[in-house]
């Protein structure tokens, strides 16, 4: 007998359930349905009061945010930003068509690349699907346009999020992406990776001392898009 | 991994009389302890969400062979490898022959508890293949080469000094005379040496916090990023889990993320947390071009519909190390395998036997601290004393214990015996101790040599009772409805 079929007639031995073709219906039920459980107050709060959260929550746990109202301001944000913490004027970009498409430049002197990181990019620019207002947390999710590379290699990773993907809580960004799969025709499947972001990448393993900068990025700059009309460039 | 839980006792007097582990163990137990209760406080619905969480993995470990089936069938769907090991042998040939399929040479690893529980970086380095640990406090005992002292911050009886001491040793083409002081700079040293070996690893090594049966997913959850760089960048992603960590769906997943960081450092939620679904993807530009996922059994299936099943909700968080006044004591080294503290009293003895790890379980006050802050509401107390029950009644344990245990059972269950006795007891001790504390008293040397007994109040509780000192228990009888 294979070991996978060994432990699962052990378990099934073991808990003697009084009807498995009827607790089996009841999981397929219960996946399918994959109803939200309890949603704390702090995440559900009118859409606007998620963004003062969401910027709250992020800046608590050192990551930096600045409001921009239109995808345009984008370069001459990160070009201060390298300047305000005396960065190389290089930086590797998510080959996002509303990151891709921007005149990089037209005002700064900046080196600019798309792909993946390579572990010699000092700084990346991505863009999140998304945040959760609850506790300040990014959501990026892998795939061609959206390397998960740029999330982690680099020592400054730079986040472009719309105001008007912010949401309160976790579940609705598990909404979103299931929708995204639905309308990519392959619904039920997550990609590669989603990764949720809060705040840099620190330690404390060292004497309970925290340090920020562990493996992943010593510093993360969100860069807000917030405007009315919240209309990508390429749309 | 070999156990040294048998040495219990010699352990724990050694870990008392270490003064840079107790100076390390005060610093983890006031830190965590006052971080998740001001957690717990800023979050209204703290304390329902953990009932949620103990209905999910209760509902799951009722239904366990079902959804490991069907998480099984959607990790294949998704272009991943499902192998099924029943015993820490099997699990450690099973990624063996996935790296050598991959013909790797180093494989980098994110923390696992379950990889130490099978010692599987020794047993590559026996067939030619380094195992690197990634995450700081790991890398820093790998070095050298200790077990964890705690499971969520395996380092933690470490001073910085001694840190250091140890880089300067396995680190010896840096240059000799470098400052390394302060913690940041033993960080740079770790990440700079790290970095090279996440770059040109052949296969990444994670554990995981839970697998989702949905969509055949699993979660990692670190403050580092280690584990991301481990999973993204090899050619190769081996997920190493334990069968009882799946939960069904995504939001499952994210209501037990709610209540793990919390309970386990206070932070809201740690920094990355992440969920991988097989292999990349043709398009994707980055990613693993094999996802396997090892499922190891080593014991659990005999906790289920035991009386230690409810062991089986653990999520690691730590929470019961940091509040466990024993834990606090002694450290995590001298529990003598990869788990320590209350649930590791409960589960060492499960996976490696009641004779090897029979101390385990009477290292408890049962203060019931533990149940306490757990976030699945998982009854630690009770269960270390089902373990001692079956410690008594399989004859384990020293003659003089049991001796004595058998003749105050004896003379308890006669209260026509015992009152006037115990009666008789107090008010002498009552008397010589006053209101005070004894510092020496015959036959109970074994206390009194290192702490004061406290002395009783010279009546016993029975009688204080019957003479009316049951003090105004209105409020409890008002709240449970009993009275208005």
């Amino acid at each position: 007998m294979s070991q996978r079929n060994a432990i699962l007639e052990k378990l099934n031995k073991r808990l003697d359930r009084p009807d498995d073709l009827k607790a089996k219906e009841a999981i397929r039920t219960r996946l399918q349905g994959h109803s939200k459980n309890l949603i704390p107050k702090r995440g559900t709060i009118p859409q606007d009061q998620q963004v003062t959260l969401f910027r709250k929550e992020a800046e608590k746990v050192n990551a930096s945010i600045v409001s921009v109202s239109s995808y345009d301001d984008i370069p001459a944000i990160v070009s201060a930003y390298l300047r305000q913490h005396q960065l190389p004027a290089q930086i590797k970009i998510a080959p996002d068509p509303r990151l891709k498409s921007l005149d990089w430049t037209a005002s700064t002197s900046l080196m600019v690349n798309d792909g993946r990181a390579d572990g010699d990019d000092p700084v990346s620019v991505s863009h999140a699907i998304g945040g959760v207002a609850e506790t300040g947390t990014l959501v990026m999710t892998s795939g061609p346009e959206s390397p998960t590379s740029l999330n982690f290699l680099p020592l400054d990773h730079i986040v472009v999020v719309r105001a008007d993907d912010i949401a309160g809580d976790y579940e609705a960004l598990w909404d979103r992406i299931r929708q995204t799969a639905a309308d990519q025709g392959t619904p039920g499947k997550l990609p590669r990776t989603v990764n949720w972001i809060t705040g840099p990448s620190r330690t404390a393993d060292i004497e309970q001392t925290l340090l920020l900068g562990a493996h992943g990025p010593q510093r993360l700059h969100i860069i807000m898009i917030e405007t009315a009309d919240t209309t990508s460039p390429e749309a | 991994m070999e156990s040294m839980s048998p040495e219990f006792k010699n352990n724990a007097r050694g870990a008392i009389a270490n003064d840079p582990l107790q100076a390390a163990l005060g610093k983890l137990t006031h830190g965590f302890p006052k971080k998740r209760a001001e957690a717990a406080a800023r979050l209204p619905e703290f304390d329902d969400l953990r009932d949620l969480a103990r209905d999910i993995k209760d509902h799951v470990l009722e239904n366990l062979d079902l959804y490991l089936e069907t998480y099984e069938a959607k990790v294949i769907e998704m272009g991943g490898y499902v192998h099924w090991c029943s015993t820490a042998q099997d699990a450690r040939e099973t990624i063996l022959d996935i790296c050598r399929k991959a013909d790797a040479k180093t494989v980098t690893k994110s923390k696992s508890m379950i990889s130490e529980e099978i010692a599987v970086n020794r047993y590559l380095e026996d067939y030619g293949i380094e195992a690197i640990e990634t995450d700081l406090g790991e890398y820093i005992i790998q070095l050298r080469k200790e077990p964890p002292s705690h499971i969520i911050a395996p380092a933690i009886h470490l001073s910085k000094e001694q840190v250091a001491d140890t880089f300067r040793e396995a680190h010896q083409d840096l240059d000799a005379s470098r400052d390394l002081d302060e913690p940041r700079a033993l960080l740079e040293e770790a990440r700079a040496k790290l970095r090279d070996k996440f770059i040109h690893a052949d296969v990444g090594l994670t554990g995981a916090n839970m697998l989702i049966a949905e969509t055949g997913t699993n979660v990692l959850v670190t403050n580092e990023g280690n584990a991301d760089l481990t999973n993204n960048l090899p050619r190769v992603h081996i997920v190493l889990a334990s069968i009882e960590k799946i939960v069904p769906t995504l939001e499952d997943a994210s209501t037990i993320l709610r209540v793990l960081a919390r309970s386990a450092t206070g932070q809201e939620i740690s920094v990355y947390t992440t969920f991988c679904t097989g292999p990349k993807r043709p398009e994707d530009l980055d990613g693993p071009e094999e996802y396997h996922v090892v499922l190891l059994d080593n014991g659990r299936t005999d906790m289920i519909g035991s009386e230690f099943h409810e062991m089986l909700r653990c999520i690691r968080c730590g929470s019961c190390l940091n509040h466990c006044p024993i834990y606090k004591s002694v450290g995590g080294h001298a529990y003598g395998w990869v788990y320590s503290g209350p649930m590791g009293a409960v589960l060492i003895p499960n996976l490696i036997g009641m004779e090897e790890a029979q101390h385990l379980p009477n290292a408890s006050t049962l203060c019931g601290k533990c149940e306490t802050v757990c976030p699945m509401r998982i009854p630690l107390p009770r269960m270390l004393r089902k373990w001692r029950e079956r410690q008594y009644k399989s004859e384990l344990g020293s003659a003089k214990a049991r001796w004595s245990l058998s003749a105050w059972a004896w003379l308890a269950k006669r209260p026509a015996l015992y009152r006037p006795m115990m009666n008789f007891g107090i008010a002498i001790l009552g008397q010589f101790g006053g209101r005070g504390r004894f510092k020496s008293l015959p036959l109970a040397g074994g206390w009194t040599s290192k702490r004061d007994l406290a002395a009783p109040a010279g009546d016993t509780f029975i009688n204080q009772y019957h003479n009316g000192a049951r003090g105004d228990q209105s409020g409890e009888l008002m709240r449970r409805g009993v009275i208005k």
